[in-house]
């Protein structure tokens, strides 16, 4: 007979009710991807080639995702794509399986991207990078003087006050205000984040709104704002052909570096294929799809992309740049559980200003 | 006599039985599910079952959370308000001025908008709204202004977005109420010397309060559980409950502290309900 307790459990009832798990038929691929997985020019290729159907359930945040997978039966997800400074998060939860290096395009990336600290654990591979790119500045060049947008002391000048724009994305834009302040994202935790107030809160208090990648794209495209913080290519590529005036820049300070991994889910009903599907997305084609999907564009991490990619595609990349900005650009910050939440609980702050 | 109310007592209850079974897996079971995360806690990412209050100590005590849930009581208040003040004329308008042939074209007009997704009804809004939007553009280019008005990203917008929205609503609820009036209510106050303005003030309008109300709750309801609205069109200068529960989920992961906030914002609409539950007359509908 179930104790009071036990029949109250909130995961039992939620266990009860949880039917997150996909429809699956045979043939058919499940992944839990980012939504530039969700074009169909980067998914029909696969599917006709290998005469099955890949479905995609678009998740925003690890946490979200986490909690998905958590509330699945085994088997339900056969791909996982994740940031990459969160693969140890889910290699610890159990969610991702061990990948065979020598079936990965691992020496074609570039070296930067190989990412081995954050896509092994233990010596064994989990996942590979499959895009980069960066969290920095983007700004319209007629409505600002683009010298001002290499110093990140510029946008708390007052110059620019009600004419900035934030990312709603707390962890790159607290990683922006700590290389803003100089200080080493890796070196963001619970003792160093209270430095971090008075300049986010500065930089609140310059800006006009605080939003979500559609909105931030709005607002620069509309001549709302004249400046996004958090933003980089991703943000401006999609807009360049009708807005050619959209740039982005990584101040002299340095700016971030955003990186997806992608793997197969511990316990995949389709393992092989699964597996067969992170090799097409790191393929040079599979590459050069993702790199310019609809949804936004990034860096692939497979240099032979650049066989595929076109001359337009590659200077709206800044291809030829990327040995600078590697070198310029930190990781995102990843933080442990309290001050993970610690650092959410200052943007919720910040956002209520 | 007694096996017949026995049988219609079945039959009672057999016809009502797929309503209680509906409402108890899609009300009350989440519910109650609900309820009880909402005494969980973290235990770094993990959640842990329990019996603690600490997840409402800080939906009520922590000044950030208190501030949203005033800002969703103080956005409400004006949307409901403007709304009830906007709809009424309308709706008003159409029941008493256009041929009654006509007045269900009228009413097919005036919810037209809600023909369209409401997202991009809210990125629509963006657009209009912007420095460099419709209306800006159309103020600059009459002279009546110099200088663009900072209306996106403000709560202005939001109130702006969801009064468009619950105009209609409102517009049909008071319509529906005003079109079952008989006019011999407004007719004998006339003769005993009402004047128009009296007429209005003192017999219809209160006769329309039921229309009124249950718009109006409607309204409070929809509006204060709507965080996409305040997401698009307020540019997150300020945060409302709803997006304060959404961070929690997306964000977080925090479904324990997502619950009690969840229940704080039904709470708050229970005790709407039972303030005006006695005029609310759904049958007016």
């Amino acid at each position: 007979m179930p104790t009071p307790k036990a029949a109250l459990s909130p995961l039992a009832v939620l266990a009860v009710l949880a039917v997150t798990g996909p429809a699956r038929a045979e043939g058919e691929l499940n992944a839990l991807v980012w939504c530039d997985h969700t074009d169909p020019a980067l998914i029909e290729p696969f599917e006709t080639a290998n005469n099955v159907k890949v479905n995609l359930k678009e998740y925003e945040g690890t946490a979200a995702g986490m909690a998905i997978l958590e509330q699945s039966r085994p088997g339900d997800w056969d791909v996982l794509v994740i940031d990459a400074v969160d693969v140890h998060r889910a290699v610890e939860a159990g969610r991702l399986a061990p990948l065979d290096p020598a079936s990965l395009p691992q020496a074609d990336l570039f070296p930067e991207l190989v990412m081995a600290e954050n896509n092994q654990v233990g010596g064994k591979t989990y996942a590979i990078t499959e895009k980069f790119g960066y969290n920095t500045i983007s700004y319209d060049r007629t409505k600002v003087d683009p010298a001002d947008m290499e110093d990140w002391a510029a946008l708390t000048s007052g110059k620019y006050d009600g004419r900035i724009g934030i990312y709603d994305y707390y962890l790159p834009v607290l990683g922006l205000v700590a290389v803003g302040q100089g200080m080493k994202t890796s070196d963001i935790n619970a003792a160093t984040l209270p430095a971090l107030r008075d300049p986010l809160m500065k930089l609140r208090a310059a800006a006009k709104q605080v939003s979500d990648v559609v909105a931030s794209q709005t607002a620069l495209a509309t001549g709302e704002v004249d400046i996004i913080v958090g933003g980089g290519e991703w943000l401006t590529a999609v807009l360049a052909a009708d807005n050619p005036n959209l740039d982005w820049t990584i101040p002299r300070q340095g700016g971030l570096r955003w990186a997806q991994s992608i793997g197969v889910v511990q316990g995949a009903a389709h393992p092989d294929l699964a597996l067969k599907f992170v090799q097409y997305i790191l393929s040079p084609e599979g590459q050069a799809r993702l790199a310019t999907s609809s949804c936004y564009w990034g860096m692939p991490t497979n240099t032979r992309a650049g066989d595929v990619l076109t001359a337009e595609q590659k200077a709206v990349l800044r291809w030829d740049q990327q040995p600078d900005y590697l070198k310029r650009a930190q990781l995102y910050p990843i933080p442990d559980a309290a001050t993970d939440q610690a650092m959410q609980d200052l943007w919720t702050e910040m956002l209520n200003q | 006599m007694a096996t017949l109310a026995a049988r219609e007592r079945r039959l009672g209850w057999g016809l009502i039985a797929p309503a209680l079974v509906w409402t108890a897996a899609f009300f009350l079971l989440p519910f109650a599910a609900m309820l009880a995360l909402s005494f969980a806690h973290m235990e770094g990412r993990a959640i842990v079952s329990g019996l603690s209050l600490d997840n409402y100590a800080r939906a009520l005590g922590d000044p950030t959370m208190l501030k949203a849930l005033v800002n969703s009581l103080e956005i409400t208040a004006i949307v409901t308000l403007v709304s009830v003040l906007l709809a009424w004329p309308l709706a008003a308008t159409i029941a008493w001025t256009i041929p009654p042939r006509l007045q269900r074209l009228a009413l097919l007009l005036a919810v037209l908008p809600f023909w369209t997704s409401y997202v991009v009804r809210s990125y629509s809004w963006l657009l209009v709204l912007g420095k460099n939007g419709v209306l800006n553009k159309a103020l600059i280019g009459a002279g009546l202004l110099g200088e663009p008005l900072q209306l996106a990203s403000t709560r202005s917008a939001t109130v702006i977005g969801f009064v468009h929205f619950f105009v209609m609503l409102l517009t049909l609820t008071i319509y529906a109420n005003l079109v079952q009036l008989s006019p011999n209510y407004a007719r004998a106050a006339a003769d005993l010397g009402a004047s128009r303005l009296r007429v209005l003030w003192h017999v219809i309008l209160p006769l329309t309060l039921p229309g009124i109300l249950t718009g109006a709750f409607l309204t409070f309801v929809l509006c204060i559980g709507d965080y996409i609205t305040p997401q698009i069109l307020g540019g997150n200068t300020e945060l409302t409950l709803p997006q304060l529960i959404m961070l929690q989920l997306q964000r977080s992961g925090n479904f324990p502290l997502a619950s009690a906030l969840s229940v704080v914002l039904m709470a708050v609409v229970t005790l709407a309900y039972a303030a005006v539950a006695r005029w609310i007359r759904l049958d007016r509908l």
